[in-house]
């Protein structure tokens, strides 16, 4: 009997844990929960781009690429849980999609040195690999797209803002309240007035906030939410009549299901992204080949092209050429977390190299280092189109203010490494 | 002149808003009048009704998803779509078999049991239905179009900007909101006064085994008490669901009924409207008047301590009954 249990629970840990030979790179998902309209088409664009790189290449230098998925339901609790059963898995590294998981995980990942992407969104001042080692936020971070908004902005007013109104209409939790401080600083710049009006979650009423809206007439709303509401604030937006082109949405504030449950109203809303939409790209081609028309799908395949679905894919592109290039840095295909980090500080993804993975500008080009771990924050603008369903671009990829952005950065970042006493490296 | 003007826009809309509120609060006062059960399904069985009536709308095919994954077909709609009234009385339907059901696995091999093991039960039940309506109908935003309208009355912007000289806001949504919402209560107190039915209900309101004594199905009354919450849930679905898309975070309007049936009491269908325009129109003024200086985002916590002061001098709620137990 002893024999028999002994047996299954062995071939149970088989099954559960990875080939020794494979690299793992857990998602950590939800596709339950209040978030899972948007968890869903992120995990599954994940996932497909590394079922792709193992269908159509082998994996990545030879090596296949295990993806193990643990659900979070957008719950930090959940996600430090899923951090710590992944962990005896030897993972290369954690993409937790959620601020509130990445914050409980920074000071995790640096004892056990596993390193942590944060693509769009986390601690914004992780961006300074000379404090966090172990964490990386390329291609862009909550500031840049504060800052690039307002650019944005600078360039429908005729580069002057002075006297202008910009209400920041965001989720209150450390996510929303993110870019308060890099507005209030581009707000005595530019000599824009901010108004700071704060949702508590999950956001499904939000009358309080728009009357407000309606009685200050801010001539820019700026917003940074997530989940329901994203839906309900576009919704009250369209109910007092604010003008849509002036609305601009983080780009947790972009995806069409953000947009589509309030109809014909959200015409000309905007929001910030950091690559391409859509499904026009060569990569789509052999995704349908090796993934969708072969059964491998992570999902329905039905999410395939949509926002977020894209940005799960392109995380997943990311950390594949980090591996990549972990792997050329080692010297060895069999690379270590410690190696993967290595091949972060080391990558450089050109628009060449683009190109070639089939993705033609729908990145920025992404170099980063030992003291730069965010790349260099770029960001453009969508605008959504009611009648046709669809998001297109309406401007190149837009450099953030650095001149203002660099202080808070390292501001942040020393307040951090007193308060955990880290020493910084890179010297 | 102008903070006033504010304020009395604000008022009306908070008004509107506990009427939202009530609308949630109503479905666990119903059940819990009648069998002393606090379902706290509740807010899931609204998000059961919208997401079942957005699928009978669009023709959605039930558990699509789950059978494509199984047998690799591509099944997504029967490729027809259903007029919004008769989708809503079918949703009705299958919120009266789903009552069935729950009487029938659930309920009835707990009766006699704590109220706090019937609680514990309502908990497996929400999470069950949430899971169920994910792989029935998926997990995407669905859009809800029954018709209603939504956006500014014009009407009323019309005539208050020309009292005022400022127009005031009033979402035409929140109008027929209320409208309805008064319905729906008369039609419950007619049903609970003058209906044989509805004062058996009442009867096992008051006393169980007393209704029991005199032939009333307690099994029944259960079965009528959780259809009628079903529908008032489909209401509220169809509701809020409209404003925001129906997705999973409609479970989560739970959340904004529980101070209203503290502060209404947790047995009186008037408490539940009066206690919803309360919290509603108290929450909105804290934030226009004191939010400001604090910082803002008062609304989820103000309706909470509310509801705690009253219950410091009403344990019962405003219109609960008061339980005085004798030892």
């Amino acid at each position: 009997m002893t024999l028999k249990f002994t047996a299954l629970v062995a071939a149970g840990l088989m099954a559960a844990a990875p080939a020794m030979a494979d690299l793992v790179v857990p998602n950590l998902s939800y596709r339950t929960g209040p978030y899972a309209a948007n968890g869903i088409p992120y995990a599954d664009g994940f996932n497909d781009y590394f079922t792709l790189l193992n269908e159509r290449d082998g994996g990545i230098g030879g090596e296949r690429i295990q993806v193990p998925e643990c659900e979070t339901a957008y719950n930090t609790e959940k996600g430090v849980e899923c951090y710590e059963s992944l962990k005896g898995q030897n993972p290369l590294v954690m993409n937790p999609l959620s601020t509130g998981i990445t914050y409980q995980l920074i000071p995790k990942v640096g004892f056990d040195g596993i390193p942590l992407y944060t693509p769009g969104y986390g601690r914004t001042s992780a961006k300074n690999g000379k404090v966090f080692e172990w964490v990386f936020n390329a291609p862009a971070n909550y500031w840049d797209g504060a800052s690039v908004a307002v650019k944005h902005i600078l360039d429908q007013e005729g580069g002057d803002l002075n006297g202008k109104k910009i209400a920041l209409v965001y989720h209150n939790s450390a996510y929303g309240k993110e870019p308060i401080r890099t507005l209030q600083e581009l707000s005595e710049k530019h000599g824009f007035e901010l108004l700071e009006l704060p949702v508590d979650a999950p956001g499904q009423e939000q009358k309080s906030q728009w009357l407000q809206i309606r009685r200050d007439k801010p001539d820019y709303v700026i917003m940074y939410a997530w989940g329901v509401m994203n839906q309900v604030a576009i919704q009250e937006a369209v109910n007092i009549r604010f003008p849509m082109d002036h609305m601009i949405g983080i780009w947790w504030s972009g995806s069409e299901n953000d947009v589509k449950p309030a109809g014909a109203g959200a015409d000309g809303y905007k929001a910030l992204t950091f690559h391409g939409v859509g499904q026009d790209y060569p990569l789509y081609d052999d995704m349908k080949t090796h993934v969708l028309d072969a059964g491998k799908a992570s999902g329905a395949g039905d999410q395939v092209g949509t926002v977020l679905y894209s940005r799960g894919a392109y995380a997943a592109l990311v950390i594949a050429e980090a591996i990549r290039k972990g792997q050329e840095v080692a010297g060895t295909s069999q690379i270590s977390a410690a190696q993967l980090r290595d091949g972060f500080e080391a990558l450089d993804i050109t628009a060449e190299r683009m190109d070639e993975l089939g993705l033609p500008d729908f990145g920025q080009p992404v170099k980063l280092s030992c003291e730069n771990h965010g790349g260099d924050g770029l960001a453009r603008l969508q605008q959504w189109s009611a009648s046709e369903e669809k998001w297109t671009l309406i401007t190149d990829f837009i450099e953030p203010d650095e001149e203002v952005l660099a202080p808070l950065i390292a501001e942040d970042s020393a307040a951090y490494a007193a308060e955990a006493g880290v020493t910084e490296r890179c010297n | 002149m102008d903070q006033l003007i504010y304020a009395t826009e604000v008022l009306l809309n908070g008004l509107m808003t506990g009427v939202m509120y009530a609308l949630v609060a109503l479905g666990f006062v119903l059940i819990f009048k009648a069998s002393g059960v606090f379902n706290y399904a509740q807010g899931v069985l609204a998000l059961f009704a919208a997401l079942t009536l957005v699928g009978i709308q669009q023709g959605q095919i039930p558990f699509a998803h789950m059978i494509n994954a199984m047998f690799g077909t591509h099944l997504e709609t029967f490729g027809w779509t259903v007029p919004s009234l008769v989708a809503i009385l079918l949703t009705a339907m299958v919120m009266v078999v789903l009552a069935f059901l729950i009487e029938k696995l659930v309920l009835q091999h707990l009766v006699g049991q704590e109220p706090i093991i019937l609680f514990m039960a309502t908990i497996g039940l929400a999470y069950f239905l949430e899971g169920l309506g994910d792989v029935m109908w998926g997990a995407d935003i669905k859009t809800l179009d029954v018709g209603l309208p939504q956006g500014i009355s014009e009407t009323i912007e019309g005539v208050t900007a020309d009292w005022f000289g400022y127009g005031f806001f009033i979402d035409r949504l929140d109008l027929w909101a209320t409208a309805i919402a008064a319905a729906l209560v008369a039609a419950l107190v007619a049903f609970a006064q003058y209906t044989k039915q509805g004062r058996a209900m009442r009867a096992v309101a008051d006393d169980h085994q007393a209704a029991l004594s005199v032939g009333i199905s307690l099994r029944f009354i259960w079965v009528m008490v959780w259809s009628i919450a079903g529908f008032v849930a489909l209401v509220a679905g169809i509701m809020w669901g409209t404003k925001s898309g129906v997705q999973f975070s409609l479970s989560l309007i739970a959340l904004k009924a529980l101070p209203v049936l503290m502060l209404g009491g947790f047995t009186s269908i008037p408490g539940a409207i009066v206690g919803g325009l309360i919290i509603g129109v108290g929450e909105k003024l804290f934030e226009f008047l004191i939010g400001p200086m604090i910082g803002g985002a008062t609304e989820n916590w103000f309706a909470y301590v509310l509801a705690l002061i009253f219950l410091v001098f009403r344990p019962q709620g405003l219109f609960g009954e008061r339980i005085i137990e004798r030892v």
